[in-house]
């Protein structure tokens, strides 16, 4: 079994703050790291290869630097790494990165391709049933977990709002996966050994099976007009007072707005 | 693309079991209103079997037209026979803007359909608008709601958006308003159907209520600090009748189950009264909850930037305030 992950680095949104005055977003000394949902992607497919012995690329698009989580995923387990690098992929909305990326998976074997549900920077959740369309397979977004039924078929488990599904899904075929279907492996001391010996494949442009007016930000059907942060409210009232006035305070306010009599 | 041939406001009505979501009904609320802004009409898409007798409803809500596509294909939602409907009908009358829920739905048929009519999607949108020269104007948060963007789609048509539940207003429903239902009758492909088939479908139990219908949240964080910490506020919320909410941290610590979550990555709330409990106010917390009427936080750090958007801040313990309002209310 082939299964292709695709992976993006990511800003970890949790550690950004606001400048207090100008109220801007601090961009400097913010991590960077593998998208927690696409982990999770990776995890399931390197659960496969323990249990069948799956063959498992990750496949990510994005400058060189997002090499690190390539070797990282190599010491989690996985078998092969690409990275897409070209200045054309540059300003791609999610309809320009899904073409980039199934344009790359077109010239690669899978019975399974895995995405994470979202990217923590945009949040979107779009790619991965973009990347369906693309290459004209099924998709199962919310995934929360999966077994291989055997033959050219696995069930899986997807979350909705009141509930979830089971599916009988016919591969190959896309899955989202969510971060929180499972716990990420650590990488072992053995495959950060071999990480860096292991090699990464660098794809152009020119390797990707797309028409070049489908790439980055020429291929892109939206553009950011304009991005703000939302500012600051002037403070609140605030009290520094002993609890019994507290609840003074708080009950004063509840009957003022009608919530107790 | 003749981008003159595109026009009107397209809203994908989302039903489960039969019935409307709310976020449909917001959806064309906000539908009406941009409709009107561009002399426009506002024409509803209802999918599903059995729901032609939804359709007056979509009317009622602001629907100038409705496109009902009746057929068993559609009786639980699935992304093909989903998709294969919506692009026949985009296909056959060229809608300029079209509007899904960012519900589980419309988050999976959503990209699907972009990528099938090579148009521009943007997500989970908090505001949609028409500038003076009539462009669509699509907002939405980014990396994790610290930063506003301010999305357009200027030569691709349709211009679609998805919309969180629970941002719009839905209008007042209306029996008096009149429109017209078009039942458009669909030859699937099903050789693409047939890829996936749903085995169960299973409702997991209703403990929870929907948070984003509540007129009072009680919503704990950090500083609530574990399962003894929210006893003390559900037996506030008891008092008060109102419902207990959380942040990120304490979903993530396992304290509370995700559907309670408030925030970028859990649910959108504006209630009437919003309890900000041991909760420090990082930026994706306040992208769920900013829009509440009225915010008391109550912190230990009288820095925390919950103070910042809260309208009434007390500086003190969770711990030891809660259970004494809780106590006095009682009387």
């Amino acid at each position: 079994m082939n299964i292709i992950v695709c992976i993006k680095q990511v800003p970890d949104t949790t550690e950004i703050r606001l400048d207090p005055v100008k109220g801007t977003m601090i961009r400097e000394g913010v991590p960077s790291i593998m998208n927690p949902d696409d982990k999770g992607g990776l995890e399931m497919a390197l659960q496969l290869k323990d249990l069948y012995g799956a063959h498992v690329t990750v496949l990510t698009m994005g400058p060189h630097q997002a090499e690190a989580i390539l070797r990282e995923a190599f010491a989690m387990g996985a078998d092969k790494a690409i990275l897409l690098t070209d200045k054309k992929f540059a300003g791609a909305d999610t309809l320009a990165t899904s073409h980039t990326l199934a344009g790359a998976l077109r010239s690669l074997d899978y019975d399974l391709i895995i995405t994470g549900r979202q990217a923590i920077d945009g949040d979107t959740a779009q790619v991965g049933p973009q990347i369906a369309e693309h290459l004209d397979l099924p998709q199962v977004t919310y995934v929360e977990n999966l077994q291989y039924d055997g033959d050219k078929q696995i069930t899986v488990r997807k979350s909705i709002e009141d509930g979830y599904q089971l599916l009988e899904v016919e591969i190959p075929c896309v899955l989202t996966v969510l971060s929180s279907s499972n716990e990420a492996r650590y990488m072992s001391v053995r495959g950060i050994m071999e990480a860096f010996e292991k090699e990464i494949e660098i794809w152009n442009s020119d390797r990707i099976t797309i028409n070049a007016d489908k790439l980055g930000l020429n291929g892109s059907p939206t553009r950011v007009a304009k991005s703000f942060t939302k500012g600051l409210k002037p403070a609140s009232q605030l009290y520094e007072v002993s609890p019994a006035e507290a609840v003074d305070i708080i009950i004063n306010k509840l009957k003022e707005k009608h919530i107790v009599n | 693309m003749v981008k003159s041939n595109y026009k009107d406001i397209y809203v994908f009505v989302e039903q489960r079991g039969g019935i409307i979501q709310n976020v449909a009904l917001e959806l064309l609320g906000k539908a009406r209103e941009l409709a009107d802004a561009l002399n426009e009409k506002v024409c509803a898409v209802l999918l599903g079997h059995a729901i032609s007798n939804k359709a007056q409803e979509c009317i009622y809500y602001g629907a100038d037209t409705v496109f009902c596509v009746d057929a068993p294909e559609l009786e639980t939602y699935l992304t093909e026979p989903y998709a294969q409907a919506i692009c026949r009908i985009v296909n056959d009358n060229c809608p300029g803007i079209l509007l899904l829920g960012a519900t589980t739905i419309g988050r999976d048929l959503g990209p699907r359909v972009s990528a099938r009519l090579e148009t521009g999607l943007t997500a989970d949108c908090t505001a949609l608008a028409i500038s003076d020269k009539g462009d669509f104007l699509m907002t939405r948060p980014a990396f994790g709601g610290n930063l506003m963007a301010t999305i357009i789609c200027k030569e691709h048509r349709p211009q679609m958006s998805t919309v969180r539940p629970g941002v719009m207003q839905k209008g007042l429903r209306d029996t008096q308003r009149k429109g017209k239902i078009e039942n458009v009758s669909i030859q699937f492909d099903h050789s693409k159907i047939n890829k996936i088939r749903i085995i169960d479908t299973v409702k997991q139990e209703k403990t929870r209520i929907d948070i984003t219908e509540a007129r009072v949240l009680v919503s704990g964080g950090r500083g609530v600090g574990n399962e003894e910490g929210f006893k003390l506020l559900r037996q506030l919320a008891k008092t008060i009748d109102a419902q207990v909410s959380s942040s990120r941290a304490m979903v993530d610590a396992g304290v509370m189950p995700h559907e309670c979550q408030v925030g970028q990555t859990g649910k959108t709330v504006r209630p009437d009264i919003y309890f900000a409990l041991g909760i420090s106010g990082a930026i994706q917390h306040l992208a769920g909850m900013e829009e509440s009427k009225y915010i008391i936080a109550i912190n230990k750090d009288k820095f925390a930037p919950i103070f910042q958007i809260a309208d009434l801040g007390i500086v003190g313990d969770v711990k030891q305030i809660v259970p004494l309002l809780t106590e006095k209310l009682k009387k």
